[in-house]
């Protein structure tokens, strides 16, 4: 594949070859990134120019839709509401899916096919759709229009994730040091707390915020399951008709922001996961 | 605590709540939708297809799912074999190309509506280039044409990233002496990927593909934001039924034909690219 070894008329091929790969590249890099950067003039805008004809393609660092958003009636508790259900699903998914990941690494057990198949059918199943019948279940118990209530929706989509990513993590360490720890006079619980965990607490750390990212972004579910309580999602999707453009894009990116922060975090992991989970 | 038991303790957690707030409201919904307050009936399921809505959402939802996954698998296809060649830039391009994932429907919805919109910026550059006068209202029901590419637009544009994340990590399980047998062979970079990666990489395209199909059918927000009534969808009128129409025995029958079409379409897709026993990597 060098190109010494390529002759005279090869390397023109190659070299336009080349240029066609980059090219390529470089695109589809605009893609993604052009959109977003639309979304970002409208953002630092005022009102009157979000709404004018023909757009500027560069930001006027204007505060005016940003300065609108925050003052918009209720839009700040929504942003507050988002945070803090995706905060508990955060938790919830962790504390309840990694133990299983760890089961799966370590352990052969009886019933370990039909549980890996639960799993993965709660991956391959609507799941916003379940917000539906708890709806009423949740005026029962008196969890309607909740953050806790619509955690637990969220939870039970993280879930899958949160139990394939651990399981994925569990699995890089191998057990040999676990062993060497019982030797040495751990217990099973101080081997991992004191051995393990320190591992993969990066890991974990990139689920949870998986888990965040997930409730953060979830629409269906949460319009279903708040009324006053609405997450920020819920909100603008509820208001999606009346409101003005420059609440829509400024609300926009303020969904956007965190999703960039966050997918650059957990980079490395997203790939590791996928390469586990599909054995 | 004895190694038999333990497995069973750490993944009780998740079953009992599986079984609780996934199970269960299963078992409630189909009850609900098969129910009319007292008795087994297909009333409502009778109720919601006889709607004059429900063939055109169908058809919508089917049509978008058609034209979106089938460009998507072949751009993340694409975009999985050019980043695994890739030396230096590798992780940024890979940063950049997996952005869209972290975007939820309604924030790629309201995206796209900042290009399509009137006042928006696909109109600002036809105007530029001297196409139109004055700024054409894109998203009305004079242009269904463009509403639909519109929201197809930024479906892929939102959701190729996930199947992007789960072909790139097949394609590094497979191992790299079969490409450099190949090389040895004299096949073409073309041949090699149709002969190696493409085969090797059907259990991670199964999974991309149930993922990305059951998701298209899912499809709410990004129809919300762009299209709002001009394009009704499944998951919309599902959603209509529930809040506009305060009827959850319709919605959740339309919630069971939804899941209906996903699971026919999962068996399908697992059928197609079956993996034979003992031949995965």
């Amino acid at each position: 594949m060098t190109d010494a070894v390529a002759s005279a008329p090869g390397a023109d091929t190659r070299k336009s070859a080349r240029f066609l790969y980059v090219s390529a590249v470089v695109f589809l890099c605009a893609w993604v990134l052009v959109p977003i950067y639309f979304l970002l003039i409208n953002t630092l805008s005022s009102p009157e120019t979000v709404t004018s004809f023909p757009k500027p393609f560069l930001p006027e660092f204007d505060m005016g839709s940003l300065t609108f958003f925050a003052g918009f009636a209720g839009i700040l508790t929504a942003l507050k509401n988002s945070v803090v259900v995706a905060g508990m699903t955060m938790v919830m998914s962790i504390v309840i899916g990694a133990p299983a990941g760890y089961a799966l690494s370590r352990f052969e057990f009886r019933g370990k096919g039909l549980f890996r198949l639960l799993i993965l059918l709660t991956r391959a199943f609507p799941l916003p759709l379940l917000a539906l019948p708890l709806a009423v279940l949740f005026i029962r118990t008196g969890l309607d229009d909740t953050a806790f209530g619509l955690a637990i929706v969220h939870t039970t989509l993280a879930i899958p994730f949160a139990v394939l990513i651990t399981f994925s993590l569990f699995s890089g360490i191998p057990i040999e040091l676990e062993e060497a720890a019982w030797t040495l006079g751990c217990t099973r619980l101080t081997a991992f707390t004191k051995v393990v965990l320190p591992l993969i607490l990066p890991g974990i750390a990139a689920s949870a915020i998986f888990a965040f990212v997930i409730s953060w972004n979830e629409v269906f579910a949460a319009a279903v399951l708040t009324i006053e309580n609405r997450t920020l999602t819920a909100f603008l999707l509820q208001n999606l008709d009346t409101s003005p453009l420059h609440l829509k894009f400024a609300g926009g990116f303020i969904l956007v922001v965190p999703a960039l922060i966050f997918i650059f975090a957990v980079r490395k992991y997203l790939f590791a996961m996928w390469g586990i989970a599909n054995r | 605590m004895s190694a038999r038991v333990l497995p069973y303790v750490l993944i009780l957690p998740v079953t009992l709540f599986l079984c609780l707030f996934f199970l269960y409201p299963f078992i409630l919904v189909s009850q609900q939708a098969f129910s009319n307050g007292s008795e087994l009936t297909l009333d409502n399921f009778r109720e919601v297809t006889s709607h004059w809505k429900f063939p055109i959402s169908m058809k919508n939802t089917l049509l978008l799912a058609a034209v979106v996954v089938p460009i998507q698998v072949a751009l993340a296809l694409l975009m999985a074999t050019m980043v695994s060649k890739m030396g230096k830039g590798r992780d940024l391009v890979l940063y950049i190309w997996t952005i869209p994932l972290g975007i939820s429907d309604l924030a790629a919805g309201i995206i796209w509506l900042a290009i399509f919109d009137q006042s928006g910026f696909l109109n600002s550059m036809m105007h530029g280039l001297g196409v139109i006068d004055k700024p054409l209202n894109l998203l009305s029901y004079q242009h269904p044409g463009v509403v639909f590419l519109a929201i197809a637009l930024a479906e892929i544009w939102r959701a190729t990233a996930i199947m992007l994340v789960i072909l790139v990590a097949g394609i590094g399980l497979i191992p790299k002496e079969y490409y450099e047998a190949a090389e040895v062979f004299g096949a073409s970079p073309w041949k090699r990927f149709l002969r190696i990666t493409l085969p090797l990489l059907r259990p991670s395209l199964q999974t991309a593909l149930v993922l990305r199909v059951i998701l298209a059918f899912e499809i709410f927000a990004v129809v919300a934001a762009l299209g709002g009534t001009l394009f009704p969808v499944l998951m919309g009128e599902t959603y209509a039924y529930q809040f506009d129409l305060l009827n959850s025995r319709a919605a959740a029958a339309m919630a069971l034909i939804i899941l209906g079409i996903s699971i026919g379409f999962t068996l399908i897709i697992l059928r197609v690219l079956r993996v034979p026993k003992g031949a995965s990597i």
